[in-house]
């Protein structure tokens, strides 16, 4: 049989029939998809086309929703309300699931959480299915050796009534990370560095396939942040050969196969690979030992470079991207030749499916033990999932970020896109361990940086970007 | 889904890279339940300052640009969100297609879905286009059955996956499509979980 990707592979294992008479990229294909996921805001009008059309879910128990959006992260989960649309969305989520046989985690559910965060926490997400779902994230579930992708409301639709979606093959792209990241710089920083080099479209159309020692060093946890944000570079889907750490880390979760069903999965799983000779559409490499903490500064996430680093001069760069820079500084309130280590900051948030897991919270308690958040700066951090909050609270961290000025907030998106109340108020700046850049994402007016979760906790201590580098971690 | 097959109509140029689909919807107008409603949130921040005064430089806020029925864009148009309303919101302001090299692939599976035609272009044909409408836009004529874009004196002709253009002439209903497949759902299905036991019901622990 001719050699074939880890892409190809599950795409042809998921392949129902053909569409169309071609083969290979952007040929049309009738895919299975094993399992979605559902929230509150992109679903809600899937599940009025099924009621007006008279349709069913073909298969209820392949779904799960949870709220995870519009809901307020405030402290006390009792006493605050969600606005009036955002409860209206909650209340129809709710409604839908009851009417349609579909489990949904609501609010006050202990499992609520991002759903990116929820679904592999679970156990939920094994390696070699498709899952698609409602979220551009949906990528994330790459690391387990998953075929994750995001989907429009119609899609949802179509995957509720028919387990299926009309899929188009994408092409195939490698990143091969040789070498080890130095100390400091973590899964983040090389995602961040990724999509500088090949820039915001540099993906696109490709399933981005990871491989070398860099990412077969990381932790899981680590290889979600890179497959998630693996999209702000245009991958639709991103993916990574799963290993003993991902079999390890599904066996014993809630909602894991049995350990007998693992035992048959297992070789299964093992065979999830690329084959040696398998050809990709395109080839990166990238060197892990010379990437540095990064931070952005425009909005595209590929308007970027290391702390050390200053905002460029437009006119450096090339032609066709000159207008844009120009533009994001603007809306930045920057100038060229600042040097990322002078900008000051209003606001600093740890949060998001792309960096809020109990490693990432680990990794920033360790610079702010000890410290505290600089004069004038509001900081937050909202924790993955309300599993990962209650893990964070047997550790002590809550203790750490609370002492160290920050709220300790409930579990949501928050302040990555901003859609329930936690916003950056117009011209406020943020150091934000989130994925998304763009002009007005976190609140309209307001500038973001992206970085990694420690980095964000070294900008707060330093009320202005800072190198986590610099500032290593302090013994209580 | 409003079937296409020639449209003519006022172009405004957009020629911005990655523009967003936060830009494009604004989070705002994310709160529905259902559909409606979005042309205000299209392009809001854009079209709108912080007081909710028009902006009137921006090209949407034209006078010419009244009944606009095409977008010429820049390329990774539509990265970001999967939100669909963006989609729903350029449907319902009367955009009926938008023209520029390439497009982000989950805003372009949502455009696909719901009528809105998107034109790749080749970067000279983008050129050509741009030029021939310049910075204030132009009436031009997008049609599918020839798949061809005429703008003034200029002619070009485009590519389109066969399937996509016959579902945008004929605006099918896809899922009534693949449910006359079901037979085959069904036979996959159960061959997929009898070789795969840990996926089916009972599986799990």
């Amino acid at each position: 049989m001719q050699p074939r990707t880890l892409y190809d592979k599950i795409v042809d294992r998921h392949k129902i029939r053909a569409l169309d008479d071609r083969d290979g990229p952007g040929s049309q294909l009738l895919l299975y998809v094993d399992r979605t996921v559902l929230n509150e805001y992109t679903s809600p009008q899937a599940f009025t086309g099924l009621r007006d059309a008279g349709r069913d879910v073909w298969r209820p128990e392949a779904a799960l929703g949870v709220v995870d959006h519009v809901n307020s992260t405030a402290p006390d989960r009792g006493g605050a309300v969600a606005d009036a649309n955002a409860q209206r969305q909650i209340d129809c989520f709710a409604e839908n699931g009851r009417d349609f046989g579909i489990e949904m985690f609501d609010v006050l559910d202990p499992r609520q959480g991002i759903e990116h965060v929820v679904l592999p926490e679970l156990g939920w997400v094994l390696p070699g299915l498709v899952i698609a779902a409602g979220d551009s994230h949906t990528a994330t579930y790459g690391a387990f050796g998953t075929v994750g992708f995001g989907i429009g409301t119609s899609d949802i639709e179509h995957l509720l009534a028919t387990q299926t979606l009309t899929y188009t093959r994408l092409k195939t792209m490698r990143a091969t990370v040789v070498g080890d990241l130095p100390v400091g710089v973590t899964a983040k920083d090389l995602v961040m560095a990724l999509i500088r080099k090949i820039g915001a479209d540099g993906a696109a159309g490709h399933a981005l396939e990871f491989a070398g020692e860099a990412i077969d060093t990381l932790e899981v946890e680590g290889r979600m942040t890179i497959c998630n944000m693996s999209v702000e570079c245009g991958a639709r889907v991103a993916l990574m050969a799963p290993d003993d750490k991902v079999f390890d880390y599904i066996a014993g979760r809630p909602r894991a196969p049995s350990a007998e069903m693992l035992a048959r999965a297992r070789p299964v799983w093992q065979a999830l690979a690329s084959d040696a000779e398998a050809v990709f559409d395109r080839e990166v490499v990238l060197a892990a030992g010379e990437i540095a903490p990064m931070v952005s500064w425009g909005t595209s996430p590929d308007q970027s470079g290391a702390i050390d680093g200053a905002v460029p001069d437009p006119a450096s760069l090339p032609e066709d991207r000159r207008r844009d820079a120009a533009r994001a500084l603007a809306y930045m309130g920057l100038e060229p030749g600042v040097r990322f280590e002078e900008i000051a900051i209003d606001r600093a948030f740890i949060g998001s499916c792309t960096n809020a897991r109990i490693a990432d919270l680990r990794d920033a308690a360790a610079i702010l033990r000890g410290r505290r958040v600089a004069p004038g700066v509001r900081a937050m951090v909202s924790p993955g999932s309300s599993s990962v909050r209650r893990a964070a609270e047997a550790e002590g961290l809550d203790r750490v970020f609370i002492e160290a000025g920050f709220e300790w907030r409930q579990s949501g998106c928050s302040m990555c896109l901003a859609m329930n109340d936690d916003v950056l108020a117009p011209g406020e700046r943020c150091a934000s361990s989130t994925n998304r850049n763009f002009e007005g994402r976190q609140g309209s007016g307001g500038r973001t940086h992206l970085m990694s979760p420690a980095m964000v906790a070294a900008a707060a201590v330093a009320g202005r970007l800072a190198d986590v580098r610099i500032l290593a971690p302090r013994e209580m | 889904m409003q079937k296409f097959l020639s449209v003519t109509g006022m172009a405004a140029p957009m020629p911005a890279a990655n523009v967003d689909t936060d830009v494009i919807m604004p989070k705002a107008f994310l709160k529905g339940i259902d559909r409606a409603g979005l042309a205000r949130g299209l392009f809001h921040d854009l079209r709108f300052d912080a007081k909710g005064r028009t902006r009137p430089d921006f090209i949407l806020n034209r006078k010419t640009m009244r009944d606009v029925r095409f977008l010429l864009t820049g390329p990774n148009f539509g990265c970001g969100s999967s939100r669909e309303h963006a989609v729903w919101g350029m449907l319902q302001y009367g955009i009926r297609a938008l023209i520029g090299t390439t497009f982000a692939g989950i805003f372009a599976d949502n455009a696909a879905n719901n009528g809105l035609l998107l034109i790749s272009l080749g970067e000279d044909d983008r050129d050509r286009l741009f030029r021939a409408a310049g910075p204030d836009g132009a009436e031009l004529t997008v049609d599918l059955v020839g798949r061809t874009v005429t703008c003034g004196g200029l002619r070009l002709e485009f590519e389109i996956e066969p399937s996509r253009r016959q579902a945008l002439m004929e605006g099918r209903d896809r899922i009534a499509t693949t449910l006359q497949m079901k037979e085959q759902i069904r036979a996959f299905e159960a061959a997929y979980f009898a070789e795969a036991p840990w996926l089916a019901r009972g599986g799990a622990a």
